[in-house]
């Protein structure tokens, strides 16, 4: 397939097209992911996430200004949400990034949430991947921390920084629950307002309390994004993080999870789509719904029959 | 194929800061359910070329009031085309002149739309044309 | 005195009972105020003494000056600056003979964000929507023969103000003209420019240190210069609302005095050179409104927030321009009655200053012929129409004073909102003041789009149209002359004196507490070039980026 062969030679636009061919579920994309896969697995990726205004895209081009420096090249996803009036998006993201456009060790894609939550993550996965197959070596996703769907993106990366500010006073309650878990290092952004230093002493305490057991304690960087200050400091911190994980085989075990999730995911929702597809297409579909609405069957005898027909063969 | 969606780019090209017609398309286009990526002002071509490259969009739209456009709107379109982004639609908007208008479809620029047009009309302009 | 009241309501009631059934036979048009018909009862609160008052006495809700028009009439100031500088000094002088008063420069877009016509950014861009300017070379052609102890200059410049009033301090000692004598303007108003139109360069802090700098530099060298425009002209393009348009613009008003304040200065030393710059829009008698509830804010805002004691600092004096984003590229005659009655807003409203645009401006750059149109309409307002035979001649209109007071509550409203962010900085920087500004652009946008907006020959009474002859272009070899123009003049100077001057530059700038002005002013008479200069200050301020939320 010559899209693969143009990814791995270099070609950013067949990168940019497989990135496509995954978000609109392509019939290719299966077949590209396949050619891609042996590819992949040498990226470090860095989930960002938090609510939305926090500075997480003004963080994501200061740190991948970092890296450029150091050498390595970068990869971004940048989420948004998808309106779920029209369907449309206005992705945003990129303008604050646009000092990177022209850097040829930088690619930056923008993504609609597009309503399909539950496939969005392994979409921004797959993604992620054609980033690394393509060679990049550090790949940020960067979605707005607000439910379920973005915890679930943010799982596709080795490390998760949380990105939080000030003058949230009381929401922290709120946030805890969601996000205490799932950040291993935390940035407090827009420092140069009032309270960032009662939000540090805050979280602090939440993170001594609940990290009593655990052998990674995150730690809580200030930044000042809008202008690079405690840029280099983050960068430290993550390296160190990434350092841990893959010393103390946490990375591994990671990944190890990871792959198992994307593997029964992708097994469910492919036995999923076989067997809607084949009940869809022979008209079968409607005569079990009237079957169930005149209590003629149920939807449970319905489904175990059709497992025993279609799966155990 | 389940979920495409037209994907949009939103340029400002050239230095004027007039982006009052921009932001109110990108919001139409939203509206009707594209997808839009909006970059801001002050962009290069090169910049804009690169951006929908990255973004692998179906439309580039760009805006200009400073009557830069018959240098910079045939600029991105080489660009872009150079890219390999053969069916990329690019179309252009502002303050332009109707003898200007011949050159710039000319250059590869699909349409041009002057003060006035409603967003309706690039919105159905950029579903009838979209590739 | 209530039973008149009374007599009033009871009055109003019958013929609102009256006119009902016939009213709900028509078709109710969108965007109307919300009543039919004003009478006393609209304005019975209002007193007189506090709120109205004479022209010339605070809140000077009726005018700055006692005697308004009945002294002078408004500076008719026509904009002009397209391409050179020899095609631009060939303009002005035909302005002034033509009995123009003011000279207004405008400069292309390199020049209003520190680019050298040179520099690859400027391709395409030079001589486009003004007059390039890339060093005192440029500045001493555009003012040839023009006499600058007579003329008064408004220059559209913002970003690099500092540079270009360092130019023309620089041509004026040349024609043996001292500084003191010097009358103008330069808009220098930054925060409009991140909140709406887009030209900055610098910071935000850098940028208010350049202004204080300028009005500490002015009070004592250039006393007549009128060292900011703060204005709401483009915040209005930009597609607000009348009182947005007033609000946000008095809140950056509030801005740079606190900055001023902050710098050491003494509010009444430097406020009476603060002038504002308003936009005329369709609606005339709305615009009248703003204009009067603008002067009665600004007046409030300086005596009781700065507790300001001259009475100069208080009155807040404005030029005006009409409505660019009004003209329609339809029909274009049409837009000659439009500048009409936005000029007649104006009037009726005290401009100091008045700017008419031409009628092909959406098109293109206006043509010698259809700027004379524009000038002869502020000529005929002022001689033939009678508006500026009375000082304020809608005040007591008990729908212009509702509204005035109506106008003036909605733009409180939103200056203390801005004041809880932080004030205008923080509010720029947060992307509140760009983002109330879209929703009503957009606002405007669907309205036309469904029709509840009507614009004349856009969405009603269109008619099939010819392209429009005899535009005027600008030569396309403007750029490739102005380049060799420029390395010319590079080859002639003295690149010593450039250096130095340009090093003794960025030292100032390094140290918070100099005051740049004399070091732009020394680098400007070295022939250091605009782009030289601002490079030296992006170099130790940085660039600005901008914060777009849609
Ligand atoms: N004051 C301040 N503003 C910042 C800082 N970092 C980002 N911002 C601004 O915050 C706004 C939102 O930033 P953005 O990166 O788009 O946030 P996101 O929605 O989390 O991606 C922008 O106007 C930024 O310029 C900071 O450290 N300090
Ligand atoms: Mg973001």
């Amino acid at each position: 397939m010559d899209i693969v062969k143009d990814l791995l030679n270099g070609s950013r636009l067949a990168l940019s097209r497989t990135i496509t061919a995954i978000e609109n579920e392509y019939d290719e994309a299966v077949d590209i992911m396949k050619e891609l896969y042996p590819h992949t697995g040498h990226a470090f990726v860095l989930g960002i996430t938090g609510p939305p205004g926090a500075g997480k895209s003004t963080m994501t081009d200061k740190l991948a200004r970092a890296y450029r420096n150091m050498g390595k090249t970068v990869g971004i996803i940048a989420v948004d949400p998808t309106s779920p009036f029209s369907g449309g998006a206005i992705l945003g993201d990129r303008i604050r990034m646009n000092s990177l456009t022209l850097d040829e060790g930088v690619f930056i894609r923008s993504m609609g949430t597009r309503g399909s939550l539950g496939g969005l993550s392994h979409k921004t996965a797959d993604a992620v991947k054609a980033l690394d197959a393509f060679g990049k070596d550090v790949i940020f996703v960067e979605t707005v921390g607000v439910g379920q769907s973005e915890v679930d993106i943010v799982k596709a990366a080795d490390t998760t920084m949380v990105v939080l500010i000030p003058g949230m006073g009381d929401d922290i309650q709120a946030i805890k629950a969601g996000i205490l878990e799932i950040g291993d290092v935390f940035a407090i952004n827009k420092a140069d307002h009032d309270g960032a230093d009662k939000l540090q002493m805050e979280l602090n305490m939440m993170l001594d309390l609940d990290g009593e057991m655990k052998e990674w304690r995150p730690p809580i960087q200030k930044v000042i994004a809008s202008q690079g200050e405690g840029i280099n400091e983050l960068v430290a911190q993550l390296d160190k993080h990434y350092s841990y994980i893959k010393e103390n085989g946490v990375l591994e075990q990671r990944r190890h999870e990871r792959t198992r999730t994307e593997l029964m995911e992708l097994l469910n929702a492919s036995i999923g789509r076989y067997i809607t597809n084949s009940i869809v297409k022979t008209g079968r579909l409607d005569n079990y719904l009237e079957d169930i609405k005149s209590r003629a069957n149920d939807p449970y005898t319905i489904v175990r029959s059709l497992l025993d027909e279609l799966l155990v063969k | 194929m389940m979920e495409k969606r037209i994907r949009v780019l939103v340029a400002k090209p050239g230095l004027d800061g007039h982006d009052r017609g921009a932001k109110v398309v990108a919001r139409a286009l939203r509206d009707a359910g594209f997808e839009v990526i909006y970059t801001g002002l002050r962009q290069t071509p090169e910049q804009i070329a690169e951006a929908a490259l990255q973004e692998d969009v179906n439309v580039v739209a760009m805006s200009i009031l400073s009557g830069a456009h018959p240098h910079l709107f045939p600029k991105v379109v080489e660009l872009v085309r150079a890219n390999g982004m053969n069916d990329t639609l690019i179309v252009g908007g502002g303050v332009i002149p109707e003898g200007d208008i011949p050159a710039l479809k000319e250059a590869g620029i699909a349409e041009v739309f002057t003060p006035g047009t409603p967003t309706g009309n690039i919105v159905e302009f950029i579903k009838a044309n979209v590739k | 005195m209530s039973t008149e009241k009374e007599k009033i309501q009871a009055e109003l009631d019958a013929y609102n009972a009256s006119v009902e059934k016939a009213v709900a036979k028509f078709p109710e048009r969108p965007n109307l105020p919300e009543q039919r018909l004003y009478t006393p009862l609209d304005i019975k609160d209002t007193d007189y003494a506090d709120e109205v008052s004479f022209p010339g006495v605070y809140p000077y809700t009726r005018g700055v000056q006692p005697t308004m028009y009945r002294g002078r009439f408004w500076t008719m100031r026509m904009y002009a600056g397209f391409s050179t500088a020899e095609e631009s000094n060939k303009r002005y002088r035909y302005l002034i003979e033509s009995g123009a008063s003011g000279l207004s420069c405008a400069f292309d877009l390199p020049t209003q964000i520190g680019y050298d016509s040179d520099d690859a950014i400027s391709e395409g861009e030079v001589g486009k929507v003004g007059v390039a300017i890339d060093s005192l070379a440029d500045m001493e052609v555009l003012f040839d023969k023009i006499d600058l102890g007579k003329v008064s200059t408004s220059m559209t410049i913002n970003a690099p103000a500092s540079v270009l009033l360092a130019m023309y301090i620089a041509v004026a000692e040349k024609q043996g003209v001292a500084a003191d004598q010097l009358k103008g303007t330069i808009q220098n108003d930054i925060l409009k420019e991140y909140a709406a139109r887009g030209t900055y360069i610098f910071p935000p802090r850098p940028s208010m240190r350049l202004i204080t700098n300028i009005f500490e530099y002015c009070s004592q060298n250039v006393p007549k210069w009128n060292t900011i425009s703060i204005s709401g002209y483009h915040i209005r393009e930009a597609g607000s609302t009348a009182a947005q348009e007033i609000a946000f613009t008095i809140s950056d008003g509030i801005a740079y005095v606190e900055a001023a304040i902050k710098a050491g200065l003494d509010v009444d030393a430097f406020a009476g050179r603060l002038s504002f710059f308003w936009n005329a829009h369709n609606n005339l008698l709305e615009e009248v409104a703003k204009f009067r509830a603008s002067r009665r804010i600004w007046a409030k805002v300086m005596k009781e927030r700065f507790n300001s004691k001259k009475e100069k600092s208080m009155k807040l004096r404005f030029h005006t321009q009409t409505a660019g984003s009004m003209l329609t590229a339809q029909q274009p005659n049409n837009n000659i009655v439009r500048v009409a009655l936005q000029t007649a807003a104006a009037v009726m409203g005290g401009t100091q200053s008045l700017h008419t645009n031409s009628r092909d401006e959406a098109l293109a750059l206006p043509t010698e012929e259809s700027v004379m149109v524009a000038l002869r309409t502020q000529q005929i307002v002022a001689y033939e129409s009678g508006l500026a035979d009375v000082i304020d001649p809608l005040a007591g209109s008990y729908y212009v004073e509702s509204m005035t007071n109506k106008i003036e509550a909605e733009a409180w409203d939103y200056i203390k909102k801005i004041d809880e962010i932080g004030g205008a900085v923080s509010a720029i920087e947060k992307g509140y003041i760009q983002k109330e500004i879209q929703d009503s652009a957009y606002k405007w946008q669907m309205d036309v789009e469904s029709g509840a907006k009507v614009i004349v020959g856009v969405n009603k009474f269109q008619v099939e149209e010819k392209p429009v002859e005899g535009l005027l272009r600008v030569d396309a070899s403007v750029g490739e002359k102005q380049k060799a123009k420029l390395a010319e003049m590079k080859a002639g100077r003295d690149n010593d004196a450039v250096k130095a001057a340009l090093a003794a530059l960025e030292n100032a700038c390094k140290d918070e507490n100099e005051n740049l002005m004399p070091h732009i002013l020394g680098a400007v008479r070295t022939y250091a070039t605009l782009g030289e200069i601002c490079g030296v200050m992006r170099k130790v301020f940085g660039e600005y980026e901008a914060h777009t939320n849609l």
